[in-house]
């Protein structure tokens, strides 16, 4: 394929699903290791009615309004699970449950009941994303990556989600040993004075932004499946944690790319006519990586040895 | 409009829709209860979105052999069928390998999820079969359903109900006890696995009327709601079945009442707001019977203190503690004690005396643990005992001056 057709149409969608999927790799891999995976799940699910109150107040469908309500709504949901968790003395799931559903329904709701026939809002949407249609009109060719005027029409997305990355990647290296030792021992790290509580809801809060950074770029599902699949295969890759990151980082790429590629291209090369979509091909191909990780990892045992050869 | 709709007067359809609803959400909180006491709630999320892909597939298959691809009981079948392999991926997944089950429940709901977005993408291209009510089954809508449909649902909902009430004993002996179900021959993964094809199939049937994303609330929300309102486990089944059961016959009524008011989603939202009833007002766990004991509690020791205080003549400082003092009628607002005040005052101190003498003797080794500061050594000893204490303290004695 030619420079002039691939850099407009297929190298945006590709860097911004590269990184999304690690910038929500990244935190995952220690969600995956905390045992709070789900907290991915429940704040991709909660940004709908963030996203949706966003629209009623501010009448309109840009960027940051609906990044700062769909932020909003992911503290709020994880301040409520912390409060029925506590006050109803619920285990964390069902509590997680709970908050997730009702403020889903909620946006849902306040979806179907305004009017947003005018603007591009809608559920499937939401879950959906729309990777394919980030497009980078400005480009010509390869030449056009050098090119200021045609910079300049880079879909936001891209500078939104890249951002973002880098706030992750820096939020790890800064507490890189506190979060460590909190993730394998608490009281340990208590001992040493941390603060495990604060680093934990930090924890949290990161990868809330990342879910609402990618959320706007590439859909909910996509989220989830970034936030588990690829730090879970590489849970059963290494027992080292700095190498288990290095993988799921591989991983993340690997179905970023593998994935928008099959969806652009794999029907066309079964005789169809028409792409399918990229997100759903994306979380599909994390999919098909875990499996193959379940199957042959090295270190897929509990026991942590790793197998023979 | 509601209230024909609350006393089942909006048409034969609706009826039984209502019906289905209620029956659905029975049997959702019954089975979820189980789920619940397993503390495996999350599953049932793996599961639901698991039935996407079988949904896609049914639909291409159906159109493929030349039918209707709508057709509801097809697509439930693909739906149970690719649910069950997501269900056994997640088992799968946890006992084989390292990874926790919230990682494999995430794992395989995005993944099955991804797939079915996929294959919803195919089905738009095909532009073969009217494709416009597969989008209904992610959020529930029973706009415009068939009656065809309506009898399917009410009777799965029936016929489920039916199912769960046959198998709660053994489930309700799993959930407490895994080891002594086994030792009475009863094989708690077997029941474990049945508790999970029963939640498959409250998914299969709420497809249509709750849709995929939100049926996981119909199974977590009563039970959770339920569990405020007693501590006893057959109770909380039977409440979980009502909160269950009442949700989706007022949701099923409330969405068919008005346009643009989609059926999952209200029926979720009215469980929900049963939900912070309880947390706030059930009698026991809830949040103001708590607020209520705390307060109470603040009370007794405000005044114990206070006496305990006046009773050797030190002031007290405490706004607090004179206001409660002051409205028992113990002392005036100004912290110099009533005469019932006094009298209160030196039973309490009498009665701290005593708690020491406890706590110096051996003999009374067992009580000594129950002085928690508030408690009437006279609600735990005989007047006996209490009389060979006071010996022990003596007469009155002189007041240091």
């Amino acid at each position: 394929m030619s420079g002039a057709e691939f850099v407009p149409l297929s190298l945006t969608p590709i860097l911004i699903g590269v990184f999304t999927a690690v910038a929500c790799a990244l935190p995952g891999n220690f969600l995956v290791l905390r045992r709070q995976a789900l907290i991915g799940d429940a704040i991709s699910h909660v940004v709908l009615p963030g996203i949706v109150v966003a629209f009623l107040v501010t009448g309109t469908v840009t960027a940051w309004p609906m990044m700062i309500g769909a932020a909003l709504a992911s503290i709020l949901a994880v301040v409520l699970i912390e409060a029925i968790r506590r006050l109803g003395r619920i285990e964390t799931g069902a509590a997680m449950g709970v908050v997730f559903t009702a403020m889903f329904a909620g946006g849902v709701l306040l979806l179907e009941r305004s009017d947003t026939s005018t603007v591009h809002l809608d559920v499937e949407h939401a879950l959906m994303g729309n990777l394919e249609s980030l497009i980078w009109l400005d480009a010509m060719g390869w030449a056009s990556l050098l090119d200021p005027v045609a910079l300049a029409g880079l879909p936001p997305e891209l500078g939104r989600i890249f951002i973002t990355l880098i706030g992750v990647s820096a939020f790890l290296w800064l507490f890189w040993r506190p979060l460590k030792i909190s993730t394998f021992d608490e009281g340990f790290a208590q001992g040493l004075g941390m603060r495990t509580g604060a680093l934990g809801m930090a924890l949290v809060v990161v990868s809330a932004v990342a879910a609402v950074a990618a959320f706007d770029a590439v859909g909910s599902i996509i989220v989830i499946a970034m936030f588990i699949c690829p730090p879970a295969a590489a849970r059963l890759m290494t027992n080292r944690l700095e190498r288990q990151i290095a993988w799921s980082v591989v991983f993340a790429v690997i179905s970023a790319v593998m994935g928008y590629v099959l969806a652009g291209y794999g029907p066309l090369w079964l005789g169809g006519t028409n792409a399918v979509s990229a997100a759903g091909m994306i979380a599909t191909t994390s999919g098909l990586i875990l499996l193959l990780a379940v199957l042959f990892g090295p270190c897929r045992s509990r026991t942590g040895a790793p197998s023979e050869g | 409009m509601f209230l024909e709709a609350l006393t089942l007067q909006l048409g034969y359809n609706a009826t039984l829709v209502a019906v289905g609803a209620a029956l659905l959400g029975i049997s959702a909180g019954v089975t979820g209860t189980f789920l619940f006491l397993r503390k495996r709630a999350l599953v049932a999320d793996a599961i639901s979105h698991a039935t996407l892909p079988g949904v896609g597939i049914a639909f291409i298959a159906m159109v493929a052999l030349g039918g209707d691809g709508r057709n509801l009981a097809g697509l439930m079948l693909g739906s149970a069928l690719s649910a069950w392999i997501g269900l056994l991926c997640v088992q799968a997944i946890t006992r084989r390998t390292r990874l926790a089950e919230d990682s494999a429940i995430g794992a395989v709901l995005s993944a099955f999820f991804g797939f079915g977005v996929v294959l919803l993408t195919v089905i738009q291209n095909m532009q073969a079969g009217r494709q416009a009510g597969l989008d209904g089954l992610l959020l529930g809508s029973t706009a415009g359903m068939l009656m065809q449909d309506a009898v399917i649902i009410a009777t799965g909902g029936a016929l489920t109900l039916a199912l769960v009430l046959l198998l709660r004993r053994p489930m309700t002996l799993v959930a407490f006890d895994a080891d002594y179900a086994r030792s009475i021959g009863v094989d708690p993964d077997r029941v474990d696995l049945m508790t999970m094809g029963l939640v498959l199939a409250v998914t299969v049937v709420g497809l249509k009327i709750v849709g995929l994303i939100l049926i996981v609330a119909l199974l977590i929300i009563p039970p959770v709601t339920a569990r405020f309102w007693t501590e006893r486990s057959e109770r909380v089944v039977a409440y979980a079945g009502v909160i269950g059961g009442l949700s989706g016959f007022l949701g099923a009524a409330i969405s068919a009442s008005a346009p643009a008011l989609p059926t999952g989603p209200i029926i979720v939202l009215v469980c929900f707001g049963l939900f912070v009833i309880s947390l706030f007002f059930a009698p026991e766990r809830g949040v103001l019977a708590a607020y209520l004991r705390h307060r109470q509690f603040q009370r007794k020791v405000h005044i114990r203190q206070g006496l305990l205080a006046l009773a050797q003549g030190q002031p007290v400082y405490e706004p607090l503690t004179i206001r409660l003092l002051a409205r028992e009628g113990l002392a005036r607002p100004d912290g110099i004690p009533t005469e019932a005040g006094r009298a209160r005052a030196a039973r309490a101190l009498r009665d701290e005396h005593r708690w020491q003498v406890v706590h110096r003797s051996p003999d009374y080794e067992e009580v000594s643990s129950l002085h928690d500061g508030l408690r009437d050594i006279e609600t735990v000893l005989t007047p006996d005992q209490i009389a060979e204490i006071d010996d022990r303290i003596g007469g009155p004695r002189e007041v240091p001056a």
